[in-house]
């Protein structure tokens, strides 16, 4: 259990390192969509499933696609 | 000149910090000082009739705030809107047209996913979730559509209606606590048992009414994003 929380925050802290670090936007956009997934999980642990759900429906699912949909209509590259 | 303006600046920051200090620090730390939470627990269910307590006092210890928030979501929205609407479009880039696995997919899939954000909003005074989570959750399945099948489109003026009808009923229910017993947002239908789908009087009623609301309005972004840029 308390191995498994310790992969999904090592795993968020490194997409949210990469998000900033990557160059490529749509790349960014898709790893901090994987941040706002890991958050999902870490809220479903922490007894919050309410939140969890509006994490991963929002967080995930539509902000990610509106970052993309941004992207196609701006540069690739930063 | 300038480093005169970072010393006051340090010095103020300074005062910030001190303050927030002083105040903070007559505050036992990891003693539960609020008592309003173990009121929700305890008295919840009972004073409201919804078994998911997040539920009762999102819409009915603190109904207003939630009116406002679906307000701020609308304003959001039309803004949006009117933005997108103000600029110029470019050349139609060209689309790759999908294949027919994609697209078979995208269709098999879509009523699932508006069967189970229809559950998430119906089932809101009794399992997680709720409006905001449902309407987001139809919003994704009309998002898969817009990526999977290009030629499907949806109709804007009938979104538009079952929007304005959703919020209409939610003022007009607060409305009727008004008229019934005195404050807004009054619970004066029945509460029935709780843990039963015909129960928390209001809370049902308002929560259909929100996902309905927030699932039109975001499809609305997700097709002005689209269509329009």
């Amino acid at each position: 259990m308390i191995f498994f929380v310790t992969l999904v925050v090592v795993i968020m802290l490194t997409c949210a390192i990469a998000a900033c670090v990557i160059k490529d936007l749509l790349s960014a956009a898709i790893v901090a969509g994987v941040v706002s997934f890991c958050s999902a999980i870490l809220f479903y642990f922490l007894q919050a499933p309410d939140v969890a759900i509006a994490e991963a429906s929002i967080g995930a699912a539509l902000v990610t696609a509106i970052l993309i949909i941004a992207i196609r209509r701006t540069k690739r590259e930063e | 000149m300038r480093n005169i303006s970072n010393i006051i600046g340090l010095i103020l920051l300074f005062i910030i910090a001190f303050a927030v200090v002083l105040s903070v620090i007559w505050i036992p730390f990891g003693v539960p000082k609020e008592t309003v939470g173990d009121y929700y627990i305890n008295e919840g269910i009972d004073e409201t009739g919804a078994a998911n307590i997040v539920t009762s006092v999102v819409l009915n210890y603190r109904g207003y705030d939630t009116l406002g928030e679906v307000t701020i979501l609308l304003i959001a929205a039309v803004g949006l809107g009117a933005i997108l609407a103000t600029i110029k479009r470019k050349t139609k880039k060209k689309v790759v047209p999908s294949s027919a696995v994609l697209s078979t997919g995208c269709k098999f899939l879509f009523p699932f996913i508006m069967l189970f954000g229809s559950y998430i909003f119906l089932h809101g005074h009794l399992t997680p979730g709720g409006g905001f989570q449902g309407g987001a959750i139809i919003a994704s399945g009309y998002l898969l559509v817009y990526l999977g099948c290009e030629k499907k489109k949806i109709n804007r003026n009938r979104f538009k209606i079952a929007e304005s009808l959703a919020g209409l009923t939610f003022v007009i229910i607060g409305l009727l606590g008004l008229v019934f017993g005195g404050y807004f947002l009054l619970n004066f239908l029945p509460k029935g048992i709780p843990n039963t789908l015909l129960s928390a009087g209001i809370i049902p009623i308002i929560y259909i009414a929100i996902g309905f609301k927030v699932g039109s309005e975001l499809t609305g972004v997700i097709d002005n994003l689209i269509e329009e840029s």
